[in-house]
């Protein structure tokens, strides 16, 4: 690991100043972070502590939304019985993800800024990756890639979201509040993470300087009727294969208004308009849910070794819509 | 003690006590050792482990696990993966579990920790302790101090009745022996007598 200087943030503006240093990077949880710098993957010259900063709370808003600090833990989240039960895809996600003790570290702001579980991206012994060094190359495109992406991949990345919380964000219509020198910026949750496209080094909409301050989630007649289904390598503390989120408000049998996002299986978390377009105004049933699931993946692109998450996020998308209907 | 005494434990006590790393009453913490011939990568910190202040200094790269292990003499808690996917490195801080391996000892000013050598009090075993003895939970013990950690720690947890919720609960402490039906069945048994 390389040397670095450190200081705490005492407030928000404090903070604010002290990551215009160059080299400054803040430090929540710490869980990607400190795992990063001990694989040199990441090396900032000055770590900016805003653990105290009081962004900790979760507060149910006067227009029926829900308003969740950025330091609030992914187990306080996750736990939180306004969120288990007005957006229960969200608990669900959160408790999927990771063990006790790293959900009791991560914050909700932590998770948003994620890296990618690319074999090659976490290790600096391989030259070639455009993420961690612009115009390198990808490794995992000729590589190993079991578990990379079949959605949302360029011919210069195709590493996966890691994010379980961040998806079911997406069918959450979350937004994003963050602070900088210019002021306060409200971000769609849809717009925040970025396509590697040509630029796998830019992951995110948030600018240098720039600090989440919160998350708030809309109120929504879609919210409360919501799942979660994750399938991974193993039982639990493992990443996604495949996962979806989704959110339906019924009219009857009738599906009136729908959300669908995918983990494990993009390069972002992936909200699917085409699963949500094949849904909507349909009967909820499980020819609906299979049309979905295919529109859902009908541009996915097999590497080598992950055509088999094709399928697989089909069947975690028709068991999350089975999941949602029956809450 | 002749050398032939010495085992492992009782050299890395010397160890940490020739480091720089010293207990001390609260009344001489009021003035911590004067930071500006340190350099910029390195810290004096104050933490407080099992109850216990501790004024050290630290380079700023030292994780908790670290700083316990190596600096503050306390082998209890132990490194595994050093990556957050095995559990063996397990404290509580502030009363909640975490891995001690993602975390700047820098970043513990102010915070209670607790490690494995802090969990009996007054020479009796943690209830958890001890029913990892009743139900032979380990083999290698490796993972142990974390396990035990983590099963003090879930107690205090938001966690449903049934045997797959311990189980989903404990899924963070990897035991590479295979000790988890003993495992299982010390947790449970905890949990029993305190319903």
């Amino acid at each position: 690991m390389q040397p670095f200087s450190f200081s705490q943030a005492r407030n928000q503006d404090d903070a604010l100043v002290q990551l215009r240093q160059s080299g400054a990077v803040a430090i929540a949880g710490g869980t990607t972070l400190v795992d990063l710098m001990k694989l040199d993957v990441q090396s900032p010259a000055h770590l900016v502590d805003i653990n105290s900063l009081p962004l900790s709370r979760i507060e149910s808003l006067p227009d029926g939304g829900v308003r969740i600090g950025a330091m609030v833990r992914n187990s306080d989240l996750g736990h939180d019985e306004t969120v288990m039960k007005r957006y229960p895809v969200l608990s669900q996600a959160l408790l999927a993800g990771a063990s006790a003790q790293l959900r009791n570290m991560a914050t909700t702001g932590g998770n948003l800024m994620q890296r990618t579980r690319c074999y090659y991206f976490r290790d600096p012994a391989y030259a070639a990756c455009n993420k961690r060094t612009p115009g390198s190359g990808c490794a995992a495109l000729e590589g190993f890639n079991r578990i990379h992406a079949v959605l949302g991949g360029s011919e210069q990345c195709v590493a996966t979201h890691p994010s379980d919380m961040a998806v079911a964000l997406v069918a959450l219509d979350a937004v994003v509040h963050v602070v900088g020198p210019q002021g306060e910026r409200r971000i769609p949750i849809e717009e925040f993470h970025k396509l590697p496209g040509t630029t796998p080094h830019i992951e995110t909409a948030l600018q240098n300087g720039e600090l989440i301050t919160h998350v708030t989630l809309p109120k929504s007649s879609f919210a409360q009727r919501s799942a979660y289904v994750k399938l991974r390598d193993r039982a639990s503390y493992e990443f996604a294969l495949a996962s979806a989120a989704v959110a339906v408000d019924l009219s009857g049998s009738t599906i009136r208004e729908v959300r669908v996002a995918l983990g494990g299986v993009a390069t972002k978390p992936w909200r699917s308009h085409e699963a949500e377009q094949a849904l909507t105004g349909a009967p909820a049933n499980a020819d609906t849910f299979r049309a979905a699931a295919e529109a859902a993946l009908k541009s996915a692109k097999a590497l080598r070794y992950n055509g088999f998450k094709i399928e697989l996020a089909k069947m975690a998308l028709v068991r999350a819509l089975n999941q949602a209907i029956q809450a | 003690m002749s050398s032939t005494e010495w085992n492992r434990r009782s050299f890395l006590k010397v160890a940490a006590a020739a480091s720089a790393a010293v207990a001390i009453p609260e009344a001489a913490l009021s003035q911590p050792p004067s930071e500006s011939r340190l350099p910029p990568t390195s810290k004096s910190i104050r933490l407080k482990v099992n109850g216990t202040a501790h004024q050290l200094t630290v380079d700023t790269r030292t994780t908790l696990l670290d700083a316990l292990r190596e600096q503050l003499g306390m082998p209890g808690t132990k490194k595994g993966c050093d990556h957050g996917q095995c559990g063996a490195c397990t404290v509580h801080v502030n009363g909640r579990r975490i891995n001690s391996c993602l975390t700047f000892a820098v970043m513990h000013e102010g915070d209670e920790i607790t490690t494995i050598e802090g969990l009996a009090e007054g020479g009796t075993l943690h209830p958890v302790q001890a029913a990892f003895v009743e139900h032979d939970a380990f083999q290698c013990g490796y993972c142990t101090p974390g396990q035990i950690m983590s099963a003090a720690a879930l107690l205090r947890e938001p966690i449903g009745p049934k045997d797959d919720d311990i189980r989903e609960a404990m899924s963070g402490n990897i035991c590479r022996c295979g000790a988890y039906p003993n495992i299982l069945a010390a947790v449970k048994a905890v949990r029993n007598q305190r319903s």
